[in-house]
């Protein structure tokens, strides 16, 4: 595997290492099972790429791409707490309106961002060949990220957020508006995910309708992935966790998709982390029943 | 103080398993007064506790706390009046977090949040002292998950975190049940304790006849959603078990009776 093949990869790894830490808040942190992102990363995409081409300043488009995914997720949230759809649902009610929703932001299904300025052009003067630079602005950003999360999750409205997903009731009766929580998670979850889509769009060099099919099993996979390799002791092990399992789950992808002699193509690559999935998430049970089986012998 | 009028809440409304869980119920407990609460299953003990909680909201009636009426308050909101322990000692802390989070949430209850770090120096120090006090050697394990202490340290945290911030009311419901009986009294002489210090207006559901006579100043006993036994001072010091027992079973019989009336 060359070098920028593996540059590429973990790229790609830093990039969704945002939407692991989207999916980390909503399904560890809330116990709330999100399947808005599907839906807010092509928002995400879309929102920027279509205020890029508009003429608008990347920042300010990638700003509003965070929002954007920002009341996605807050519609999901008060479709759950406020008129008590079951979250899972709520989830792809979302999902689904978003289709439309992203399709009319377009206009069409997908938005070129051809020879636009994107937030990564600032830096194009430093001398740093591209297949460098990109990962190194996302590594920049992914820390700085993983720092505010951190942070976020240790202050007393975090600490709230925490107990909200572990136990809803002790929460309640510490004081923890339950349902607010989960508006202000679900929120910043599917923010981080609309900033990761609108990223994908300007590295890729456009939005595409598509692009959020099975997003939220990739963001799966690394959070578990990266649960396996780090500790979850703590929240800052295990946010840095999210984005190693990120990173490794592309590399992992890349290197199988590379190996000629399992004759795998790029089109198995949302079955191939499907079964990551299954495999990962079934092993401690399966390890446990083994044991349990043995043991009685 | 908390006040109690005409207090109704029916469970199933409407299909064939309706249960008038309180019927109109009346109380009064003046401030600094420790009430506990006896009565067979189904009585509405626990249904009264959460009701003054507000994770039950009633069908009619009032509540009040201090002369403010509480009834359409949300749990969150209440929080800053009420203190709470319950039960099963898994459901009243987080078993993830460590000590310190769970110390550092409950003593943000009724205060307002902020995104300043949860847990930091002054906080340490206080809860490391409280924790002492307890004769535990809770002290030094700050850091440890909430999970790992036992069912009796984690009821005897519990009300540390129920007591790090001012209240109006402390409600226990059973909260000594699924201990064993050392630790048992041990959480008991821990509750006296606390609750005489700080003077507090206690409700304590218990099962158990003797802990109702042996602790606080006043004994209630439901029965299908009324209070049929109010007794305080020196009627309730010359109480015995078996008398408590004795009216038990009466209240019971008399039950029996009415639906002897009704089918007979």
């Amino acid at each position: 595997m060359s070098l920028i093949a593996i540059l590429g990869a973990v790229e790609t790894g830093l990039l969704f290492g945002l939407v692991a830490l989207g999916v980390f808040i909503s399904f560890r942190i809330l116990d709330f099972p999100d399947l808005t992102v599907d839906g807010s990363l092509p928002l995400g995409a879309a929102t920027a790429a279509t205020l890029i081409v508009a003429g608008i300043d990347p920042y300010l488009a990638t700003l509003a791409a965070m929002a954007a995914g920002a009341a996605a997720g807050l519609v999901t949230a008060l479709l759950n707490v406020r008129l008590g759809i079951l979250h899972l649902l709520a989830s792809i009610l979302t999902m689904i309106s978003l289709h439309s929703i992203n399709l009319r932001v377009m206009g069409k299904p997908n938005q070129a961002l051809l020879g636009e300025a994107t937030v990564f052009s600032p830096f194009e003067g430093l001398g740093l060949p591209f297949y460098w630079l990109t990962p190194l602005c996302l590594l920049l950003l992914l820390a700085l990220v993983v720092w505010l999360v951190n942070r976020f999750l240790t202050s007393e409205i975090g600490l709230g957020m925490r107990a909200t997903g572990a136990n809803p009731r002790m929460a309640a009766a510490q004081g923890i508006s339950t349902g607010r929580m989960k508006m202000l998670g679900i929120a910043l979850s599917n923010a981080l995910v609309g900033l990761a889509g609108a990223l994908f769009a300007q590295i890729q060099g456009g939005a595409d309708i598509t692009m959020g099919v099975g997003v939220i099993v990739v963001g799966l996979a690394a959070v578990i992935l990266g649960e396996a390799v780090l500790s979850t002791r703590t929240i800052l092990l295990a946010a840095i966790g999210c984005v190693i399992g990120s990173i490794l789950y592309r590399l992992a992808v890349a290197f199988a998709l590379n190996a000629g002699f399992l004759g795998l193509q790029a089109q198995d690559l949302k079955l191939i982390t499907a079964v990551l999935v299954v495999i990962a998430m079934s092993l401690p049970g399966l390890r446990r029943r083994w044991h349990g089986r043995r043991s009685n012998r | 103080m908390i006040e109690v009028e005409d207090l109704c809440v029916t469970f199933n409304v409407g299909s064939a398993i309706e249960t008038r869980a309180l019927r109109k119920l009346q109380l009064t407990i003046p401030a600094g007064q420790f009430v506990t609460v006896i009565g067979s299953n189904g009585a509405g003990k626990s249904t009264l506790l959460n009701v003054i909680a507000g994770e039950i909201r009633c069908d009619s009636g009032r509540i009040l706390i201090d002369g403010r009426d509480v009834t359409h308050w949300s749990t969150a909101r209440r929080s800053a009046l009420v203190a709470r322990v319950f039960q099963d000692p898994m459901a009243g802390s987080c078993e993830n977090l460590t000590l310190e989070e769970n110390l550092a949430l409950a003593s943000s209850r009724g205060a307002r949040r902020g995104l300043g770090p949860a847990v930091n120096r002054d906080r340490h120090d206080e809860f490391q002292q409280r924790l002492a006090q307890l004769g535990l050697g809770l002290d030094n394990r700050l850091n440890d998950r909430m999970g790992l202490l036992s069912g009796g340290q984690r009821q005897a945290v519990s009300l540390v975190m129920a007591t790090l911030n001012p209240m109006k009311i402390l409600l226990l419901d059973e909260h000594t049940a699924a201990l064993d009986p050392k630790t048992a009294a041990f959480v008991m002489e821990l509750t006296e304790r606390i609750v005489q210090d700080l003077s507090l207006t206690t409700m304590m559901v218990t099962h158990s006849m003797r802990q109702a006579l042996d602790h606080g100043h006043r004994t209630l006993m439901l029965h299908e959603g009324r209070v049929v036994l109010d007794v305080e001072g020196d009627e309730r010091r010359r109480m015995k078990v078996e008398d408590l027992l004795h009216m038990f079973e009466q209240v019971r019989g008399v039950a029996l009776d009415d639906d002897k009336l009704l089918f007979g």
